[in-house]
């Protein structure tokens, strides 16, 4: 087995009386895919929230194990967690720069590396090579990606002007800039053509590959979800339901029966 | 049909509802002590005319839509841009540009240039500022105390009014961390008038709204612009063998504020192509985006505040040296309303565009100030109409900072 990644553990978060994410354990792999699945309102987002940041729960810890130590993700800012823990993140609803080029996006995304290199900008001001150096090198790392997200014709095109496919997948370039350790993704699939979707699938596989990093992924799509993770936990009204392989999960009763609806009280006898 | 009529009514009896208190009722002085009484005809007339303005506007078919500029026109901008300054240079030598001419083009500089400085918060970070006068009367009282407590000369004042605008920016700025959109304009707009009251009633240091006369004129490197220097002090003509002349200091001032101005734009266009300036448009597009990716935004909108702050100041202190008098009179919220219509009516970004909308809503009006109160009635009229024909400003078209292949 790999090494862990990402440990959650007894994760609640509340909102008001509602328990979202509802006493939740589970652990995530290094160079591996873990699906989060659950029907609609399950708390997939917020449990992703939390990760990354942007909610604070009420109880429970989420560790990242990081070459630098272990690092308490629920005690540090959203944006920390991004810069220092490297959680990189797509939205449910695409957030992308919209009137600032697919490339800028790119190179935003690589913000942090950019101002260290230009001491806070000081150096590009003066117009010093070492800030050159570093923006070139920021470009061929967008390039990079932007050959393997098939976008790079669209470079300098405005990011809100990209059709909602390619939008999604200049989501995850940018993520990947970020050169993360963790990468969770909310519903990459969500609106893509069953062309598009196979294409995902297989930019995910090389990048678990390649990058040897953890995905953490939501997804409604069984076929991506059976087709592509190595490990599936199932949540349900906040609660884990089931957690294992695809074939593992697939056979759950509890599963069929959160994604099929309870049967009648007569029929379970 | 009818519903343009109905429209056009409704449009009429608003803007008699509207009329009937500010026209309808006059205050008259008489004998027997202080009476109202009616002038109902302007109110007929105020409802008529926009009735009939009303009308006209639904009937006649929507304004054709303005000239779209020829594709190659993004390429075009850097000539248009280097011939705008080329022209500014030459202005004073030109043969119609007489010392009135010059001094209105030096007012509308001072406009482009705060114009420049609340474009980095507004336009580039996306923050609704509507205090930024503020930081502009803080420049200002920096230069006029300065050099009224302890004798500085201009040019050393100026850095140093600039620093304290730009500390005073990051003050303010804190309040406005947590603060989103709307809200943001409402807290600074607070905060401008706070600064401005405080101005009004500390007596002792700012002098109240008698403000600080008085205030020392700038040297050109120790040559002095008066008529009698000071002593140990050389005058500008007698070093050149001129002939004294007032255009003499008119004429400095210009380029004084040509060259602020182009400092602030030349920083400008360098930062917005740096991460700063980038995450600046980042921030603008969209805040939790950039979280995710790593950015902490406290930073980013300080730096924001800041640095505007700091060209606010450097502007204001070139204003209390040009007018030799400041009072608080000058920083009203009105100011700061200039100023921002400028950068929304350029086009929110455009460095252009905020030349070209602080000549409009400036410039224009400095010429028609014959027109006198109506001046404000055209300046009202000139933005409508421009938001009507141009939503996203004069200039609204932005060049990316950066191309994959080659810098653009
Ligand atoms: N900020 C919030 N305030 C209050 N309730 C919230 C908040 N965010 C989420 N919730 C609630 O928490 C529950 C879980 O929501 P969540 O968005 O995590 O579901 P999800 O599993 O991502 O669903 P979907 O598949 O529809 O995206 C829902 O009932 C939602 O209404
Ligand atoms: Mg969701």
């Amino acid at each position: 087995m790999t090494p862990s990644l990402l440990d959650v553990e007894h994760l609640t978060m509340r909102f008001g009386g509602l328990f979202a994410v509802n006493d939740l354990s589970f652990t995530a792999g290094n160079g591996e895919i873990t699906a989060v699945i659950g029907p609609n309102g399950a708390g997939k987002t917020t449990l992703f929230n939390c990760i990354t940041g942007f909610y604070k729960p009420q109880e429970g810890r989420i560790a990242l194990n990081h070459p630098d130590g272990r690092m308490a993700l629920e005690r540090l800012d959203d944006h920390a967690i991004a810069r220092r823990a490297g959680v990189a993140r797509t939205f449910q609803n695409i957030r992308l720069f919209p009137r600032m080029s697919v490339l800028e996006n790119l190179i935003v995304a690589q913000h942090t590396r950019l101002m260290r290199a230009s001491m806070f900008s000081l150096a590009g001001l003066l117009g010093l090579r070492r800030y050159r150096r570093a923006e070139a090198a920021a470009v061929e790392r967008a390039r990079h990606w932007l050959d393997r997200t098939a976008l790079t014709r669209f470079a300098d095109d405005e990011a809100g002007s990209l059709p909602y496919g390619h939008q999604r997948r200049l989501e995850i370039a940018r993520a990947m800039c970020t050169e993360p350790r963790l990468l969770c993704l909310d519903e990459p699939a969500a609106g893509l053509n069953p062309r598009e979707s196979a294409e995902l699938n297989r930019l995910l596989l090389d990048i678990r590959a390649d990058e040897g990093i953890g995905l953490l992924l939501i997804e409604h799509d069984m076929s991506v979800v059976m087709g592509i993770s190595d490990r599936v936990v199932v949540l349900d009204y906040g609660k884990k339901i089931a957690e294992g392989t695809p074939a593992e999960v697939r056979g759950d009763p509890a599963v069929i029966r959160a994604y099929l609806g309870e049967p009648d009280e007569a029929e379970t006898g | 049909m009818p519903a343009a009529l109905r429209d056009s009514l409704l449009a009429g009896l608003v803007a008699a509802a509207l009329a009937l208190p500010m026209l309808g009722v006059r205050l008259v002085d008489s004998a027997t002590g202080l009476s109202l009484a009616g002038r109902f005809d302007l109110v007929a007339w105020a409802a008529g005319l926009v009735f009939g303005g009303r009308l006209l506007l639904r009937l006649i078919p929507p304004l054709p839509a303005m000239p779209v500029l020829p594709a190659g026109f993004g390429n075009l901008r850097p000539a248009a841009g280097w011939a705008m300054a080329a022209f500014a240079v030459l202005l004073p030598f030109l043969p119609f540009a007489d010392r009135n001419v010059v001094d209105k083009a030096t007012l509308v500089l001072i406009y482009i240039m705060l114009g420049w400085g609340l474009n980095i918060v507004v336009g580039l970070a996306g923050l609704l500022d509507l205090g930024f006068v503020a930081f502009y009367a803080v420049g200002a009282y920096s230069y006029a105390l300065l050099s009224q407590s302890f004798g500085l000369s201009f040019w050393v004042c100026l850095p140093l009014a600039g620093v304290l605008s730009a500390s005073f920016g990051l003050l303010l700025g804190f309040p406005v961390l947590r603060l989103r959109g709307d809200y943001i304009a409402i807290v600074t707009m607070g905060l401008g008038e706070i600064v401005r009251v405080i101005l009004q009633n500390w007596q002792e240091l700012t002098g109240g709204p008698n403000g600080i006369s008085g205030i020392e004129r700038p040297s050109l490197f120790g040559l002095s612009f008066k008529a009698v220097p000071p002593e140990g002090q050389r005058s500008f003509a007698e070093f050149f063998g001129l002939d004294y002349s007032g255009d003499h200091r008119v004429i400095f001032l210009y380029f004084l504020i040509l060259i602020l101005a182009l400092a602030t734009n030349l920083f400008t266009l360098r930062i917005r192509r740096l991460p700063v300036g980038r995450a600046w448009e980042a921030l603008r597009e969209d805040e939790i985006a950039c979280r995710s990716l790593g950015i902490n935004p406290t930073t980013v909108k300080l730096s924001a505040f800041g640095i505007g702050a700091m060209f606010a100041g450097f502007a204001g202190s070139f204003f209390a040296t040009r007018q030799g008098f400041i009072s608080p009179e000058s920083f009203t919220f009105m100011e700061s309303a200039v100023i921002l219509a400028i950068v929304v009516l350029g086009g929110m970004g455009s460095q252009i565009g905020i030349v070209l909308a602080a000549l409009l809503l400036v410039g224009l009006p400095e010429w028609f100030r014959e027109l006198q109160q109506y001046r404000m009635l055209a300046f009202g009229g000139a933005m409508v109409l421009i938001m009507l024909w141009k939503p996203a400003g004069l200039l609204s078209h932005r060049e990316p900072t950066i191309r994959l292949d080659g810098q653009p």
